[in-house]
């Protein structure tokens, strides 16, 4: 795989997505700021709900309640113009470690994954993994095949979105 | 990734070196078939076609899944390439989703440089 120079913007915002296992999926990337601001982005729901659904997903975010602390729980309420009902995804924040780490379950159904994100903070800039484990491989096909649903349609207006910005 | 080495070369070309395998293979690179229709189709036992799969499995130019009492024997190729699209269509949301983190967190420090700038005046 060809990678970027270090330090370049190609290098930098690159996002890399890897099945690890059957029953695992790895989402890595760099951003260029302090750990202690990303995780500022990810824990408070009014930013946290500007970045969690693209435009380009096509659907909307009704309701964000987040207690982003170890025992807390989460309820987002999305709409997509496909379905008549919203659809709620909830769940517990297992382990929150400010600035290091998150981990929650999503309890929708007994098929839910276990989510764990980490921080790691390298002289200014930070590495966020995000690591989803499902408990079987057949929840895991499931839950990301519906989470890319929806999608392809987009993709051409993605493809826009992303030109344009470079 | 698949490695294309040595061994693995060595077992591909045993696998095409016979009439009956290169057929299936061009079979099912119209579409997945199952051992029962493979062996209908090329006049053949379950048991011998069984075999001619086996050895294409090991070459890993062929995957079967069993499903219920139904072996379907599919592409590796094929395999490889739905592996390679499912990947790119996360990559797409996550890559969407991590470039709007981005802007934020861009925001959020571009903030603070100008609320630090502010106390020390």
């Amino acid at each position: 795989m060809p990678e970027g120079k270090e330090g370049s913007p190609a290098a930098m915002n690159r996002t890399a997505v890897e099945r690890k296992s059957d029953r695992e999926l790895v989402v890595t990337r760099t951003f260029d700021a302090p750990a202690y601001i990303v995780f500022e982005a990810w824990s408070k729901p009014e930013l946290f709900k500007r970045w969690w659904v693209p435009k380009s997903v096509g659907m909307s975010l009704v309701s964000c309640d987040m207690d982003v602390r170890t025992g807390g729980g989460y309820r987002f309420v999305f709409r997509h113009p496909a379905f008549d009902q919203p659809m709620a995804f909830f769940g517990t924040y297992k382990e929150v470690t400010p600035h290091k780490r998150i981990v929650w379950t999503n309890e929708e159904s007994d098929q839910g994954a276990v989510t764990t994100v980490t921080f790691e903070e390298n002289a200014g800039k930070t590495l966020v993994t995000f690591h989803e484990l499902y408990p079987t491989t057949a929840a895991l096909e499931e839950a990301l095949a519906g989470s890319a649903e929806g999608l392809p349609e987009q993709f051409a207006q993605l493809d826009e979105l992303l030109a344009g910005r470079s | 990734m698949v490695q294309f080495n040595e061994t693995r070369l060595d077992a591909s070309f045993a696998a095409l070196s016979d009439a009956t395998r290169r057929g299936v293979l061009e079979q099912l690179s119209r579409a997945d078939a199952s051992i029962t229709d493979l062996a209908g189709n090329f006049h053949m036992t379950l048991t011998g076609m069984k075999k001619h799969v086996a050895v294409l499995e090991r070459a890993a130019l062929v995957t079967t899944e069993k499903a219920g009492r139904v072996r379907t024997c599919r592409l590796a190729m094929r395999a490889l390439e739905e592996e390679a699209a499912w990947i790119e269509r996360h990559r797409q949301l996550w890559s969407a989703r991590f470039d709007e983190l981005d802007k934020i967190v861009e925001h959020l420090k571009s903030k603070e440089k100008a609320d630090a700038r502010r106390k020390r005046r």
